[in-house]
């Protein structure tokens, strides 16, 4: 290493020549990136500043008149997570098992119409499954949730009575999920289609069957795709507001029963309903809510990369 | 625990097109056998029949037989992933699970089908493996770190270490050197010297210097042209391969005179 010289300082090496293209698309790429930055704080600037109101203010000027804000705000918590949680619950096992088949399994031409029907399914309004919500799932499931009380009444989820109406919080998470489930879907297949033959191969050739070969070598390569899609089903199952509005109808309560008719609201929902008749401290109350949706929104998210991040050096990626 | 392989009349296709030929050969128990030949004779694809690895490609399949110490790998009823359990393969670009750490890639083959393991025999059989492939020194202290960490050297070693694990009667190794520096690839080499007390091994190589110092047999296949199958052209001990073919075809190829 004697032969190197001594690296130019900076002040000596000679300064690149410049193109201007190159001063455009860098220039252009920054003011793109910061763009975002700013977007993102004045939305919290927004949400921050007329929230404040609603924090301090007297708990009797709310409507309903709750004992604090608080006791205004959690059931809405609850109710946003529980409602979220069963769908990303009922939504994930299926969207793992769907993209696999389309990556795996399926013969290729079959693979590729169930792709495309699966990105139309992401095309769908959320108000038309709303309406697909009510008037089809509601009706459908409500037999299954009296046969589920009358006989697994005693698990607490399934506790007695049911709705009469099909309407629930269960219903509500699966109109969710079926919302949910393309994206999920879509991302899965992506990073399962990218596992390298290499190591597919190397899986098979230690007398993998097929299935093991996946567990082996797809899934935990496609470890940090599963939760990234996961967690963009789950952020939209958080801030969905027309299918939940539409179905539910909601009570201040907090329970973990998904099929009696008292049924916790989600913050989302509970804004579009609340709003239109909203005046004075109640828009504060109500913006107040969207600032904790944000927060949750903010939490949900840190967690999952710190799931991703936890395990980088077995990635796959280096 | 190394198995004679008997090859008769082998056919190789890929949907329609016909890759190999009407191979038939012997391969010797606890010997080290060479597939040489110019690139898409068709050694490759060979090479994975052994082992059932080709059917991995949709439409692949083949006429004749493989008898592994007179049973016929493509018998009725004879299941893939048995063969391969019985079969193990190194392939051209290492590939150690980048997921895995170091022991769980050693222990990979092992634990599929359920089989249970105590901690210490998996321990045993990890430290025996890698000790087997001569990687247990330089990696001993970081069995838990991923096996990608290791160079590639090394990762290749980690996969003969893996292959070997579950026991294996034939390894097979396609190009295992390829993507090697010398160093490296001395050190496969000097490892396939040891292996061959135990396992009969079969090599695919373009390095000619690679195969006349590991073989004990060389086999030479060609093409006549674009399109056409690969066949195989002359198979005999490797000093005569290098030395004195009987085959025009072969003395060209091997004394850098191939077109």
């Amino acid at each position: 290493m004697t032969a190197t010289a001594t690296p130019p300082t900076a002040a000596e090496s000679p300064r690149a020549y410049q193109r201007l293209g190159d001063r455009v698309f860098s220039k252009s790429a920054l003011i793109a990136g910061s763009l975002i930055l700013v977007i993102l704080a004045a939305v919290a600037i927004f949400l921050v500043a007329q929230s404040l109101p609603a924090l301090v203010a007297d708990p009797n000027d709310f409507i309903g008149r709750p004992d604090s804000f608080w006791a205004y705000v959690w059931p809405l918590v609850f109710g946003t997570l529980w409602s979220a949680s069963l769908a990303l619950l009922m939504a994930l096992p299926l969207a793992i098992g769907i993209a696999l088949f389309i990556s795996h399994f399926a013969p290729r031409r079959l693979a590729q119409a169930l792709g495309y029907i699966i990105d139309l399914l992401a095309a769908v309004p959320s108000v038309v499954y709303g309406l697909w919500g009510i008037g089809v799932l509601a009706p459908a499931v409500q037999p299954l949730y009296t046969w589920l009380t009358e006989n697994l009444g005693w698990i607490p989820l399934f506790a007695p009575p049911a709705s009469g109406t099909g309407r629930t919080i269960l219903t509500a998470a699966i109109v969710l999920g079926v919302m949910i489930l393309p994206v999920m879907t879509a991302i899965c297949r992506e990073v399962f289609l990218q596992t390298p033959v290499l190591h597919e191969e190397a899986a098979l050739a230690l007398g993998a069957t097929r299935w093991e070969m996946i567990r082996m070598a797809v899934l935990p390569f496609g470890r940090p795709g599963i939760v990234s899609g996961a967690m963009l089903g789950l952020g939209r199952a958080l801030g969905e507001t027309m299918a939940v509005a539409m179905v539910l109808s909601p009570a201040a309560v907090v329970s973990f029963a998904v099929l009696q008719s008292r049924n916790p609201s989600t913050i989302a929902a509970n804004i579009a309903l609340s709003f239109p008749e909203s005046y004075g401290v109640n828009v504060n109350l109500l913006i107040a809510t969207g600032l904790v949706l944000f927060v949750i929104t903010l939490i949900v998210n840190s967690i999952a990369r710190w799931v991703v991040n936890r395990r980088k050096d077995f990635s796959g990626a280096n | 625990m190394s198995k004679r392989i008997e090859v008769r009349d082998l056919n190789v296709y890929y949907g329609k097109f016909k890759a190999v030929e009407d191979v038939s050969l012997t391969i010797e128990p606890r010997s080290v056998t060479a597939f040489i030949g110019p690139s898409g004779c068709g050694k490759s694809t060979f090479i994975r029949t052994l082992n059932r690895m080709h059917e991995v490609i949709p439409g692949a399949y083949v006429e004749g037989e493989v008898l592994v110490d007179g049973d016929n790998l493509y018998g009725a009823g004879i299941d893939p992933v048995l063969v391969r359990r019985q079969v193990g393969m190194v392939f051209q670009r290492p590939n150690p699970f980048p997921t895995m750490s170091i022991a769980d890639n050693v222990l990979a083959g092992v634990k599929l089908n359920n089989r249970r393991i105590s901690k210490s025999d998996a321990d045993d059989l990890v430290e025996k493996s890698l000790q087997g492939a001569n990687l247990w020194n330089e990696v001993k202290d970081r069995l838990d770190r991923p096996g990608s960490s290791l160079s590639g050297g090394q990762q290749q070693r980690l996969c003969i270490a893996r292959a070997i694990a579950v026991e294996p009667e034939v390894i097979l190794m396609d190009e295992p050197c390829s993507a090697l520096d010398p160093i490296s690839t001395l050190a496969i080499e000097d490892l396939i010297e040891e292996l061959k007390r135990d396992y009969t091994i079969v090599i695919v190589t373009h390095n000619m210097q690679q195969a006349s110092r590991v073989s004990d047999k060389t086999a030479f296949f060609t093409i006549a042209g674009t399109g056409m199958p690969g066949t195989l052209i002359e198979y005999d001990d490797t000093s005569v391969i290098f030395s004195n073919p009987s085959v025009k075809a072969t003395e060209d190829y091997v004394s850098g005179k191939f077109g």
